[in-house]
């Protein structure tokens, strides 16, 4: 099965088998290992990317659906010289310890503060309910978005 | 010191070094690893607990288009591979040895547990090796299993040779004397608690990359290990895959460990193994079923406790008696998660003249149990602060005040309890009132009140626990059955401009080792922390250690770094007053510079390090080069301790639970990295909250993991957990050159004791762990239909 897409503006062509998860076209054939899997029942959302703007977990995605489509993966919203603001707000809050989950939950997180509008430490829990990490505890995570979406935003409110 | 050292030295909340490739994606776990023409390996894995293996017919799966070939635990043994060693080796009760049943990394004749390997598919996709293993035909013939642990003594035997399925019966301290005090004690309180069962669940499965150069006989294994050199030396001294100086075993980013990824285990055995026999480069990684079943799990404790006070409620004795569910095969730490890592804690922090405990170890038919995040502490820790919690309702004291009472003060150090740990130091009032200030303690009748207007019963909870951090010392761990040495080695290559490039045999998965190891060096050497490259997790590039768990990488890693620091000053000083004329008794090392006493002639360490490798005006005694190493052996533990104290809410009407307030506040001695200590907090506290509160990893009575999924396995997610309140205490720790003790394991070390303390605190009574919403709806409903 023949599908195009266009992923972090690059724009491809490529074969693949018709049960090809999404995942797999952007781990596998794509190369880009910085969106990982960690489970395989759509629960853990360490797969999480954008499609055509909006969080999806891309391993319950099928490569056939996104046939026309644009994806976003981690590699794709910032360079080490050029940091995304959530992956600056990640950094600067210590909201990662072995980084597995991290690509992910940035992922999720820009999608929630951007589509979701996230502005309360309850809100952002709520929304990061996708996304499993083991190691920080979120406490971490919930001050990196609320950073973000804290100043995207005039009003500065508590919690 | 210069200003930019004091920003990133000992002490800052350095921003990490490590983030960077983590946050854009450019990190590398085991699985980013690909080779040009790599296999794909899926395990073939029993269905059932217990069962015969009478015939493998591969025939139909050798024919799926892809499948290159399929391998067994039949082949593995005619190859001659050893079997897989547990490194303990524990002493019974009467002294003779443990029995460790034998086990083969694959199965040959006999599977014990749902999900033990027993053979590979290898072949050209993922999906045509998946498809391979669907279509292997195994005939086994099913038998009873032994599944649980409280009653695997009576049950049939697993394992040929061991009666009871009693791997050990251990103790330790004085039986008789416990006996007779708790005869003669004015109040007993006795509780029985289950450790819950728990799955580890490190986001990142495990995986492995195998390959074998003919040409040098070179075997190379990525894999997603916690300590790649002990890996190394036991695949090759025991299980005889292949000679230590042609097996590299490379750990390079690691996806979180929580000891889970500390042992040797059957897949990254099987693909090395068959890497070699096919010549072949095979892949293979776990998906999040095979990380359910075929991990080691933690914890699974059944204990009855016996606390005795005097009537000054003076605690005189305990005495404690736990069954330790092994699993079907004693893993790497099997036999010392329960037993030295356990009964050695149940002093806690107070001061209990006589202590007595007894450990059956037994196989079932489940997975292995090993160390988890705490490994043993947290079960002690559980013991000691559920049953001084019950003995102060019974005795009607306040629970913070029947604790401080019986504390062992600051000036009782060094302090040595009756089960053979000696705590170097420690002031375990100072954290108790600080996090009683902190949760507003006196203020709490009017919270429970509030609460209790609004329908909801509020319950606080305390925890003082106490760890022992960096096994130690090397010679006294080898006498009580250890197989390795527990020291750790650390080495500093200074280049000849002057950076240095750090050698470490700590391995870090998450913990920011890469900053903190920095930060010492920079510290250390007074150069800047952009000028320090830490290199972990390479046989091929590390000489030698030992790994991270236990929380010891600091404290004994990190000592060890302090060590080859030490020695390059050492030669830099010769150098410098080799260079400068003067007597090396007279050159001081200040501020990362080499500097005559009393006058202005000084040499940076960069200029020193370019004399070493350019050496013009150098000592003739001196070899060139600067590089150093050093191993670091401890003398004792560490003892990081601390007060947890949780307050919960429960929904009178729907017995919904919730953890509203948490407060730590731990003593790690010095701190290198606050925000880093902090994080390690937060992440422990939710391991514990998720032991408290939501996991369970439960078997049926077949032997069937009921709780193999993110479905049914309820790990903590961001709307589970509050935010945490955490705060530091320092006494330094007595004995290691940066006064450092641990912080990995406390979180979940000393929270679950809280959180259920506080959960019958607000119930009236006590439930097992985890206290979810409907045990403790049940509980409730249970008293309105009563
Ligand atoms: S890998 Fe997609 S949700 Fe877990
Ligand atoms: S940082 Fe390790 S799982 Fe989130």
């Amino acid at each position: 099965m023949q599908i195009s897409l266009t992923v972090n503006g690059h724009d491809h062509t490529l074969d693949v088998p018709e049960n090809t998860l999404l995942v797999d076209v952007i781990r596998e054939h794509l190369k880009l290992t910085g969106t990982h899997v960690g489970c395989d029942t759509s629960q853990c959302g360490a797969c999480t990317v954008h499609l055509d703007g909006r969080g999806v977990k891309s391993c319950t995605v099928l490569a056939a659906q996104v046939d026309g489509s644009n994806v976003t993966t981690i590699e794709g919203i910032g360079s080490t010289e050029n940091l995304h603001p959530m992956q600056q707000a990640f950094r600067d809050c210590h909201a990662l310890q072995c980084g597995f989950c991290t690509p992910g939950m940035i992922m999720s997180a820009i999608d929630l503060v951007e589509n979701v509008g996230v502005q309360t430490n309850q809100e952002v829990r709520e929304g990061l309910e996708g996304n499993i990490c083991r190691c920080t505890g979120y406490h971490n995570i919930v001050q990196a978005v609320l950073q973000v979406a804290r100043a995207g935003t005039d009003q500065t409110q508590e919690n | 010191m210069s200003e930019a050292v004091v920003q990133t030295g000992i002490g800052a909340s350095v921003k990490r070094k490590e983030d960077l490739r983590f946050i854009t994606g450019t990190g590398r776990y085991t699985d980013d690893f690909n080779v040009a023409g790599q296999k794909y390996a899926v395990f073939l894995r029993s269905p059932y607990a217990r069962a015969r293996i009478e015939d493998i017919d591969v025939s139909e799966a050798a024919n799926v288009r892809g499948v290159c070939t399929v391998l067994t635990g039949q082949q593995m043994a005619e190859d001659g591979l050893g079997d897989i060693p547990c490194g303990w080796l524990v002493k019974q009760k009467d002294g003779s040895d443990m029995v460790s049943a034998p086990h083969p990394p694959l199965a040959a004749t006999l599977v014990n547990y749902v999900g033990e390997p027993y053979g590979l598919v290898i072949a050209d996709t993922l999906a045509a090796a998946r498809q391979g293993a669907e279509a292997v035909l195994t005939d086994f013939a099913e038998l009873d299993a032994v599944v649980d642990p409280a009653e695997a003594t009576g049950s049939e035997q697993i394992h040929e040779g061991v009666s009871d399925n009693l791997a050990f019966d251990w103790e330790l301290g004085e039986r008789a004397a416990t006996e007779a005090a708790l005869a003669s004690a004015a109040h007993v309180t006795r509780i029985d608690l289950v450790n819950n069962r728990l799955i580890p669940n490190a986001m990142e499965p495990r995986a492995a990359l195998g390959s074998y150069d003919p040409g040098s006989g070179e075997h190379t294994l990525y894999t997603t290990s916690q300590n790649p050199h002990l890996a190394r030396l036991v695949l090759s001294a025991f299980v005889q895959v292949a000679p230590e100086h042609k097996l590299r075993i490379i750990a390079p980013d690691v996806g979180g460990g929580f000891g889970s990824k500390i042992f040797i285990y059957a897949e990254e055995t099987a693909v090395i193994w068959a890497a070699r026999r096919t010549g072949m480069t095979i892949k293979w990684t776990a998906d999040r079923s095979e990380a359910f079943l075929a991990d080691a799990h933690g914890r699974d404790h059944v204990t009855h406790a016996e606390l005795g006070m005097n009537e000054a409620g003076e605690f005189v004795a305990l005495k404690v008696s736990t069954t330790a569910n092994l699993g079907a095969y004693l893993s790497t730490f099997g036999s010392s998660v329960p037993t030295y890592l356990y009964g050695t804690l149940l002093a806690g922090q107070y001061r209990t003249p006589n202590i007595y405990v007894e450990v059956q170890g037994v196989y079932t038919n489940t997975a292995p149990v090993d160390a988890y995040r705490g490994a043993g502490r947290p079960e002690a820790t559980y013991v000691v602060e559920r049953v001084v919690e019950q003995a102060a309702r019974e005795l009607g004291r306040d629970p913070a005040e029947l604790r401080r009472f019986n504390m062992i003060t600051p000036d009782q150090f060094p302090y040595d309890t009756p089960v053979a740990l000696t705590y170097d130091t420690g002031d375990y009032q100072v954290s108790l009132d600080r996090a009683l200030a902190m949760i507003d303690y006196d203020g709490f009748p009017a919270r429970r009140e509030a609460a209790a207007a609004a329908g909801k019963r509020r319950g606080l909870g305390l925890s003082c626990y106490i760890e022992a951090c960096g096994l130690a010392p090397s010679q006294l761990a080898i006498q009580l059955g250890a197989g390795v040495g527990l020291y750790e080695s650390g080495e500093i290559r200074v280049n000849p401009t002057g950076n240095v490039t750090v050698f470490t045999g700590s391995h870090s998965h998450g913990q920011g080792h890469e900053t903190t190891f920095a930060q010492i060096v920079s510290d250390r050497l007074g150069i800047p922390f952009d000028d320090v490259e830490v290199v972990h997790g390479d046989t091929g590039r590390v000489e030698f250690g030992l790994g991270t768990y236990g929380s010891r990488s600091l404290a004994v890693g990190g000592s060890a770094l302090m060590g080859a620091a030490d020695k390059l000053i050492a030669k830099g000083t010769k150098i410098a007053a080799h260079m400068l004329e003067a007597d090396p008794a007279a050159v001081d090392f200040t501020d990362g510079s080499f500097v005559v006493r009393d006058s202005n002639q000084a040499l940076t360490f960069g200029e020193v390090a370019f004399a070493a490798y350019v050496p013009t005006n150098y000592p003739t005694e001196l070899e060139p080069g600067f590089s150093e190493k050093a191993f670091y052996d401890p003398e004792n533990f560490t003892y990081p301790a601390g007060t947890h104290i949780a307050e919960i809410e429960i929904d009178e009407a729907t017995g919904v639970i919730e953890l509203v307030d948490f407060v730590a506040v731990d003593d790690f001695g010095h701190i290198i990295n606050p925000m880093i200590v902090a994080g390690q907090v937060h992440g422990g506290l939710a391991q514990g909250v998720g032991q408290a509160l939501l996991e369970h990893g439960i078997y049926d009575e077949y032997g069937q993991l009921i709780t193999g999924s993110y479905m049914d396995y309820c790990m903590p997610r961001a709307d589970d957990l509050p935010d945490f309140r955490v705060d530091t205490t320092v006494t330094p720790c007595t004995h290691n050159p940066l006064g450092v003790k641990g912080c990995g394991e406390a979180g979940a070390i000393g929270s679950p004791a809280a959180i259920m303390n506080a959960v019958a605190d607000a119930l009236g009574e006590a439930v097992a762990m985890p206290a979810t919403s409907e045990k403790i709806w049940r509980v409730l409903q249970n008293r309105r239909t009563a």
